[in-house]
Order: C-alpha cells, then sequence, then structure tokens
C-alpha cells in the first residue's frame, strides 16, 4: 500500500462520502417516507423529525388500503409473488439456453456464430416499446398474452443477450488446452463441459445469472403492457398506488423498499461476483 | 520397420476450405516404430504443431490417414485415441493442486488410489516436483508447471506419448539431467514417443529418428547420425548443426586431372578428380552449377588453402568460433583450441573433399555427400 499524506486522505473521504451521499440519499429517503403518512410527508418545509409508524407495511402486507374516502384491494404481495416467479424462472430458463450457446459461440467457431451472436446482442439495442407493438399481437393471437409462460417468453429478451455475452467472455478464458488435456486423458466432449469448462466459467455464470435477475426484476415495460392484474411484477403493481383520491407515497415507499429489498441484498451479498462479472466478463467478451 | 506403431499417411491440414485455405501441412507421410522417440524438428509454423495436434485429435485431418496401434484414429474423438500428451502451455487444472492434476487420468482409470499416490510420487522424484505436489498451479513457476504438465502426460497407459516443446521453460541444468532422466524412463517402459521442439539439441539427444519440417513439408525423416552426415536437402543442411553449414555457389569445370570449382569471386578449390566417383564427376559436370555445403567443424587453416579474411574471433569456453569473409560471402570454422587469429588478418582456409556436401542449386536436393552419392 502506498503512503497517503492527511490531506489526501481527507479528500478522498469527502469525494466517497460525496458518492455515497448522492447515490444513496434517495433511497434513504424513500425509506424515511415508508414510516410516514402522507400528511408528514407533504409537509413544506420536508423535515426527518416524525412519528414513524407501520401502517404503510400493515395495508402492503394485508392487501387493504384504507383511503380517505374508501378501502381499496391491492394485491401488492401477489405482485411480489410474481416478480420473484417470473426473474427467477426467467434467469433459470435463460441460464439453461444462454450457458451453453455462450460455450459453441466461445469453443465451437461455425460459420456465421458472430453474426448470430450479435445478432441476439441487437435485441437489447431495439426500444422496447416498438418491439411490443407486434409482439403484443402475436401474443393474442397465439393466446401468450397475459400468461406467464408468454411473459418468460419474452424476458429471454432481456435475460439471454446478458448471460449469452457475459458467460461466452468467461468461455473465452478458459485456455482450449485444459479441455484438449482432459479430453485426451479420455472423457468425452460432455464430460468435458461438465468437469472442466462450466466450474471454470462459474463465476462468470454466477455474475451473469445475478445481473440477469436484477434486469429482470426491475423491467417495467414488458409486463404493463403482456401481463393484466395477477400476473403483476412489483414495477407496474406500484401503479396501482396512484388512486383517483390521490397519490399514497407513503404506500409507494413502502412498496419501493420491499422491492428492491431482494436485489439488494442480493447486489450487496454477490457484489464481488457483479464487478469481475462486468469487468471481465462483458468488456473483453 | 515391419511393424510401425503409427503411421501417418499423406497427411495434409488446411486452416480454411480445402485447397483454399492456409495449408499448414503438406503430404506428410511417415511411419514411427514401437518403442522410438520421433523429434518433429523446425522453425515455427513449420506445421510441426498442427502434425502433433492431428495426432491428438485436436485438429483434423484435411486429407489422409493416420493409423494408430493397428486402428484408424483419424476419425475418433481424442478420448479414443488412447494417446497422451504434454502440452506447450501446460494446461493444468487450476482448480485442483498438481498431485491431483498428475493422478486425475489415473483415477479415472480405475486403479486403486495407493498404486495411483506411489506412480504419482515416483515421476515427482524423477522430474524433480516432490515439494510442490500439494500447491496449486497458479502458485508455481513456469518451469515447475511445464514438468507438471510432463508428469501428466508421462504417467499415463498409452500408446503414444506426445510432448510439444517439453523442456521449453526449464533452465539449462535442470533441462540437460531432465533429458536424461525422461528418455530413460520411455526407454525402460517401451514407451513410444512424439516430441516436438525447435531446440536441435533436444532433438539429438533425446530422438531415434528426427523429422525435420519447413514450409508444412516432411524434409528428412532419419536419424541424427544421417541428418548430420547426410542432409536430404539444403534446408536440413543448414538447419541442423549449430553454427550452421557453411554455403557456396560454385561453377565446376575439369582440368586435366583436377575438379574445380570456382567460386563468386573467381577464387577456385581444386580437388583430384579421384576423390569423387567417376559417376558422380559426370554428374557434377552436367550440372556446371552447384551449392557446396561444408560444415564449420569440418574447415581447416592450412598454407595451402584459400585466402580468408578474419572478421570475428570468439573464444566460447570450449571452443573458438571464427567468422571470415570467404569468396564474397561470410564463413565460419570452429576450432577446439584458442585461435591466435585478429580481426582483419588473413587466413588460408582448406576443405577435405569427403567433408564436401554437394546440392544442385535449383531444387535444393543434395547430391552428394563426400564421394557417396545421395540416394
Amino acid at each position: 500500500m502506498q503512503q497517503k499524506s492527511t490531506l489526501e486522505q481527507i479528500l478522498r473521504g469527502v469525494a466517497l462520502a460525496c458518492v455515497i451521499f448522492f447515490f444513496m440519499f434517495p433511497i434513504f429517503w424513500i425509506l424515511l417516507m415508508s414510516f410516514q403518512t402522507n400528511e408528514t410527508i407533504l409537509r413544506v418545509p420536508p423535515s426527518m423529525v416524525f412519528e414513524p409508524t407501520l401502517t404503510n407495511y400493515r395495508s402492503l402486507i394485508s392487501g387493504t388500503l384504507e383511503g380517505s374516502t374508501a378501502t381499496l384491494e391491492i394485491k401488492f404481495m401477489g405482485n411480489l409473488w410474481n416478480s420473484l416467479f417470473l426473474s427467477v424462472t426467467s434467469v433459470t430458463v435463460g441460464l439453461i439456453l444462454g450457458v451453453p450457446a455462450a460455450y459453441a459461440f466461445a469453443k465451437l467457431k461455425f460459420r456465421g456464430s458472430e453474426d448470430i451472436a450479435f445478432t441476439l446482442l441487437s435485441f437489447r439495442f431495439a426500444p422496447p416499446l416498438l418491439v411490443l407493438l407486434p409482439l403484443t399481437i402475436y401474443f393474442q393471437q397465439l393466446g401468450l398474452a397475459d400468461t406467464y409462460f408468454g411473459l418468460i417468453w419474452v424476458y429471454q429478451l432481456i435475460v439471454l443477450p446478458l448471460i449469452l455475452w457475459i458467460v461466452r467472455g468467461y468461455f473465452e478464458d478458459i485456455p482450449s488446452d485444459i479441455e484438449y488435456a482432459y479430453r485426451i486423458a479420455g472423457h468425452g466432449f460432455w464430460t468435458t463441459f461438465r468437469k472442466i469448462a462450466l466450474p471454470l466459467a462459474g463465476p462468470g455464470i454466477a455474475a451473469a445469472g445475478l445481473l440477469a435477475f436484477i434486469f429482470a426484476w426491475n423491467n417495467f415495460i414488458f409486463a404493463l403492457v403482456l401481463a393484466s392484474a395477477d400476473k403483476q411484477p412489483v414495477t407496474v403493481g406500484a401503479l396501482a398506488f396512484i388512486t383517483a383520491a390521490g397519490i399514497n407515497y407513503g404506500q409507494i415507499a413502502a412498496g419501493i423498499m420491499l422491492s428492491i429489498a431482494p436485489t439488494f441484498a442480493l447486489a450487496l451479498y454477490a457484489q464481488r461476483y457483479l464487478v469481475e462479472g462486468l469487468s471481465l466478463g462483458a468488456v473483453k467478451g | 520397420m515391419s511393424n510401425p506403431i503409427l503411421q501417418l499417411k499423406k497427411i495434409d491440414k488446411f486452416y480454411g476450405p480445402i485447397n483454399q485455405g492456409f495449408q499448414a501441412v503438406k503430404d506428410v507421410t511417415f511411419d514411427v516404430a514401437k518403442g522410438d522417440i520421433i523429434a518433429l524438428l523446425g522453425s515455427s509454423g513449420c506445421g510441426k504443431t498442427s502434425t502433433l495436434r492431428m495426432i491428438a485429435g485436436f485438429e483434423e485431418v484435411s486429407r489422409g490417414g493416420i493409423s494408430l496401434a493397428g486402428r484408424e484414429v483419424h476419425m475418433l474423438p481424442p478420448a479414443k485415441r488412447k494417446v497422451a500428451m504434454a502440452f506447450e502451455g501446460y494446461s493444468l487444472y487450476p482448480t485442483v493442486t498438481v498431485r491431483n492434476n498428475i493422478a486425475f487420468a489415473l483415477k479415472s482409470s480405475g486403479k486403486s488410489s495407493t498404486a495411483v499416490g506411489k506412480s504419482v510420487e515416483e515421476i515427482a522424484v524423477m522430474l524433480e516436483i516432490s515439494e510442490i505436489l500439494d500447491r496449486y498451479p497458479s502458485s508455481i513457476s513456469g518451469g515447475q508447471q511445464q514438468r507438471a504438465s510432463l508428469a501428466r502426460a508421462l504417467i499415463r497407459d498409452a500408446d503414444l506419448y506426445l510432448l510439444d516443446e517439453p523442456m521449453g521453460q526449464l533452465e539449462p541444468q535442470l533441462r540437460t539431467l531432465l533429458r536424461g532422466r525422461i528418455k530413460h524412463y520411455i526407454k525402460e517402459r517401451g514407451l513410444t514417443a512424439i516430441l516436438v521442439t525447435h531446440d536441435q539439441t533436444e532433438a539429438n539427444a533425446l530422438a531415434d529418428k528426427i523429422a525435420v519440417m519447413e514450409g508444412g513439408e516432411l524434409q528428412q525423416y532419419a536419424s541424427p547420425e544421417e541428418i548430420k552426415d547426410a542432409p536430404a536437402n539444403l534446408f536440413t543442411g543448414t538447419f541442423v548443426g549449430e553454427p550452421p553449414m557453411n554455403v557456396f555457389a560454385a561453377k565446376v569445370t575439369t582440368a586435366s586431372d583436377a575438379l574445380i570449382f570456382t567460386l563468386q569471386d573467381e577464387s577456385d578449390l581444386s580437388f583430384p578428380q579421384a576423390a569423387f566417383g567417376e559417376t558422380l564427376r559426370s554428374r557434377i559436370l552436367a550440372m556446371g552449377q552447384v551449392m557446396l555445403g561444408v560444415r564449420p567443424y569440418a574447415v581447416r587453416r592450412h598454407a595451402s588453402g584459400v585466402q580468408a579474411r578474419v572478421v570475428a574471433n570468439q573464444w566460447l569456453g570450449d571452443q573458438s568460433h571464427i567468422a571470415a569473409e570467404f569468396a564474397g560471402g561470410a564463413l565460419v570454422l570452429v576450432e577446439h583450441d584458442r585461435a591466435d587469429v585478429a580481426e582483419g588478418s588473413d587466413i588460408a582456409v582448406h576443405f577435405d573433399p569427403a567433408d564436401l556436401h554437394i546440392f544442385d542449386p535449383t531444387t535444393g536436393a543434395a547430391v552428394s555427400h563426400g564421394a557417396k552419392i545421395a540416394s
């Protein structure tokens, strides 16, 4: 470690604090909001002093929203479950399809492999709305609109290119001779893939899976257009808090806290993998 | 060679489409007898590694066939060929210790773990890696990784052992020591091995036969002695041998009882006709132009010789390398004692006709070695 002067250390501390403040303050503010009622939230000037209340969380979990004029039914917990189900299933499907494909693109150079890989990536370039319009029509005709199956299918547009390109970079980093060394010792193609390639690309696969999970979880537009209320994830479900009687900021804040909790926890837990996955795999690939 | 264990039959390798892509290996044919060590010798890009990888099965054979121990293997996957290989880039499994790297193949072959452990210890002693058996590949040096990779190949029970630059990373002392041990190990067990190298000392020391390759073609396939004494063409002549063979273009004429080679600067080398046989003499005369080759060890200083001017004189501790300007080109001669000649001084050099190698200047093929006509 290099010796640093006191001034430099102080400046670094200040700079870090600024960055943390910039990114974390909104989340911190929402956390505070989630423990307040609409009245205290909308005070002018805003204040950090208030009497915390758990009503927001209670109404989200119980599913009834006590408005000033009427009681509203919301399915927030259902939405949370939908988010979890859609994301986990999409990522699982994406990994099952994407990892072998990534291996093929990395190791078995075949005619047109570059073009196909790029085409898959280009799905990420198109604005989702552009894709959605024709897709909605097809899905309605095929009977896939408003089904989990259809949604998971569409979610592949998000997770598959991501998994493919990150994992491909990792596979490319494995020297082919290590696999050859294993194969020449009497092992077949599939055993080598399972025993050598998969474990060596493990961190990359984990990172790609985590990132894909976060992207899928945060998706809004596909679910908004293609899913009805009972299949909506939290991102879309949060719209229900904007009611005719007004916007329930407290519940929205509590909803946000509940919905970012899984990804937040995941990101904290797997920080190292995520950074590695992005800096090693995607950039090099 | 009545019963070769390995046969390469007219092997072609194209990278890209056949006949259009880059041709790395051209029409290579040779047989390997059981128990022999063969060295594939050549400079980088000569096709030696491609040939080795085709035998291993990592590269497809574009044309031709390979048979190993009576099986046609060129269409089989690597796993089914019964071949062991030590890789140039070591390619150890990074997630397991050196010991497990070496034991890997043996374990899955169903041997008892005590037997496997014993073999690993034995081979580790031979290759001087006993101390690092429980370390991981990433924490040991390149030379150690190379020996671990070599151990992983040699410990196996295979029909053929392929060693790709197996000692490139080792220090000179260790290399000499291990060369002897590895040769002993292979010979003692009657194993057959093919070694790829660009180091001719290694090829000479280890191999029973050397296959010299250049430009994807097999130039010569013979014992180290034969390659030294009777190189098949100009390439082999100048490639094998340290320092390399001296080569001059010469015009051949005859005068009374002498055969006269006129060099580029019009100086004459005159030899008695009797030194060359009747057939050879007429053949050389018919060609008119030849390439003359002479090994640096065969050049002697002698008062009756042709003039040359010394440009460098290096004493290497056990021999002198003298470089001189000669006949419009450069000449190197080697002497075993310290030579007392200063730079810029004139010396007279003499060649014995028995040491002359004559090559065809257009094809490069050898015509004769001394008085012996090349086959």
